[in-house]
């Protein structure tokens, strides 16, 4: 079981949370035409075994989303902050 | 030594103290015209119909770990070919035709046991949805019948047929030629038979890099020296990212583990291999009685090897659910792989970009009753260079070009399918 510490609501069970993916891929600009940036942003993983970005929503307490840096060897999360303060900007 | 009633007689007047090893505990030898790294069902299978369909005998295995220490030995055995979309269909009837002949094959008794297996059906929706999908097995030769609320519980009576039942019964989809094997048994016959051909299986031994000759692939870095090789053959399971990592791929899986559950033994109570429409939870007995079962996935990223509790209730509910019955039975042990997740649920078996790196991966929840069939058309891909025709659709590039193979349909999420 993991315990993720929510920067609104404190440690919380992780079956509060939904899982969100790496945090890591970028999203191409809205109109880049460039089929293989859709392509990684859509489908290629670095799937490390170590360190992983990822997000989580709080779907059963504070509904924000989260990044959570954890460890995919032994599930030790390093840290947690608000997704919408982590991401980069979107190009408009 | 070829097993037969003779030879388990003979051994018996000896006191059974003249078994020969099943496969010799090989060495490496400085270079190979194959290597297969991953010491798996597919990686076993691949080398022995390397040696037996091709003629091409100078294969290592290598083996990080011990044979039938990972997946292979970690799965719950179901065995079908139930599937919906073209390319998978016709792959999956190959392995279970495969997997009918399989035990004479190898002169190894795997034990398939076609029991037949049965999913119900909560909704005239859902049962259409199956009419659809037995109907696409028929045209392509495969058994499936399409059964009502009393034929299904004329079979499987231990279910929840009561008025309260959370989803009841409307039906299901019968396979009769699916079924279960002994999954360990599977890793030793074709290991054994694959040294029977000569191939060197070589257990301890980890990959940990690649040689090079400009752009091509010419051998593998190992925990034991560095090995040369013609070609190499990825099928580590839920390891692929990593390696292919190393050798200069960037793929499109994410490693997730599965679990899987066993109770206590009991008396014969589950004939076929039973799973349930309404949610992810599938149930078979073992020949020691004990009821194996598993579902979803844990659902985050994960190298682990270990399970989550909250899988464990999840997996408990949905069984309770389906069968009242066995909510006092207790749950001897559950365990977790790590698999390859692809974004469309099928795996990948190709040829790869880099000259002499082939991949055999990304099997997601069903790799186990692919193993004959994927270890025929690997070694076929690798002997010949081009794809067998029952893998054209398993290619890297799918998901580039938009011929995903998405069974369940739900978008490009790994941990979703
Ligand atoms: C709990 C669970 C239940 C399942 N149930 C079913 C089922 O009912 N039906 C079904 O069809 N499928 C099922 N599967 C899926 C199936 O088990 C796998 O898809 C299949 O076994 C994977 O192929 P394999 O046998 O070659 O894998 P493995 O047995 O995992 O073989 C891969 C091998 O590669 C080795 N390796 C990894 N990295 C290296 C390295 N660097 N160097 C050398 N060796 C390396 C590993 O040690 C491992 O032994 C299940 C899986 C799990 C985890
Ligand atoms: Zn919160």
């Amino acid at each position: 079981m993991l315990r993720i510490e929510c920067p609104c609501c404190g440690p919380r069970d992780h079956d509060e949370f939904r899982y969100g993916g790496d945090a890591s891929v970028a999203r191409p600009a809205h109109d880049d035409p460039d089929p293989e940036a859709w392509y990684r942003y859509v489908y290629v993983r670095n799937n490390p075994a170590g360190p992983h970005r990822e997000f989580w929503q709080h779907v059963s307490g504070c509904r924000q989303w989260l990044i959570v840096e954890r460890d995919t060897r032994n599930h030790t999360i390093a840290s947690v902050g608000f997704a919408r303060k982590m991401t980069r900007k979107v190009p408009a | 030594m070829r097993y037969s009633a003779f030879s388990i007689f003979r051994n018996g007047l000896s006191g059974q103290k003249n078994w020969q090893r099943a496969w010799r505990a090989a060495e490496p030898k400085p270079t190979y015209d194959v290597i297969i790294v991953g010491g798996g069902g597919h990686g076993l299978s691949t080398a022995f119909y390397l040696a037996e369909n091709h003629g091409i005998r100078n294969v290592a295995v290598l083996e990080k770990g011990y044979i039938g220490g990972g997946n292979v030995g970690r799965n719950t055995t179901v065995i079908r070919s139930n599937y919906l979309l073209d390319g998978n269909t016709q792959f999956y009837e190959f392995s279970v035709k495969l997997w009918e002949g399989l035990s004479q094959a190898l002169n190894f008794n795997v034990m398939f046991s076609q029991r037949g297996q049965i999913v119900t059906a909560h909704s005239a929706d859902q049962l259409d949805a199956f009419s659809h999908r037995a109907n696409i097995m028929r045209l392509n030769g495969i058994d499936a019948d399409i059964l009502d609320r009393d034929e299904v519980r004329r079979l499987v009576p231990y279910l929840d047929f009561s008025d309260t039942a959370r989803f009841p019964i409307h039906g299901a989809i019968l396979q009769g030629r699916a079924g279960t094997a002994r999954h360990d048994a599977v890793a030793w016959g074709y290991a054994r038979a694959a040294d029977g051909h000569g191939v060197d299986i070589i257990q301890n031994c980890e990959v940990t890099g690649f040689v090079r000759d400009g752009d091509r692939i010419v051998g593998v870095e190992t925990s034991k020296g560095r090995i040369g090789a013609g070609k190499v053959g990825l099928a580590v399971a839920g390891h692929t990212s990593v390696l292919g990592r190393k050798a200069g791929l960037e793929l499109p899986i994410e490693s997730h583990v599965l679990q899987a559950f066993v109770t206590e033994p009991l008396k014969p109570l589950v004939d076929h291999v039973v799973a349930y429409g309404a949610d992810h939870f599938y149930v078979s007995q073992s020949d020691k009685g004990g009821l194996v079962f598993g579902g979803n996935l844990d659902g985050y990223n994960s190298y682990a090897q270990r399970g989550n509790l909250g899988v464990v209730r999840e997996v408990s509910e949905a069984a309770i659910a389906l069968m009242p019955c066995i909510s006092r039975v207790r749950l001897l042990r559950h365990w977790g792989g790590v698999m390859d997740m692809t974004p469309d649920a099928s795996p990948i078996i190709c040829p790869t970009p880099i000259d002499g790196l082939y991949l055999n991966g990304g099997w997601c929840y069903g790799g186990f009753k692919a193993t004959p069939a994927s270890g025929w058309c690997f070694a076929h891909t690798l002997a010949t260079g081009t794809p067998h025709p029952l893998i054209a659709a398993y290619r890297l590039d799918r998901f580039r070009t938009g011929r995903t193979l998405d069974e369940a349909g739900v978008g490009p999420s790994a941990w979703l399918q």
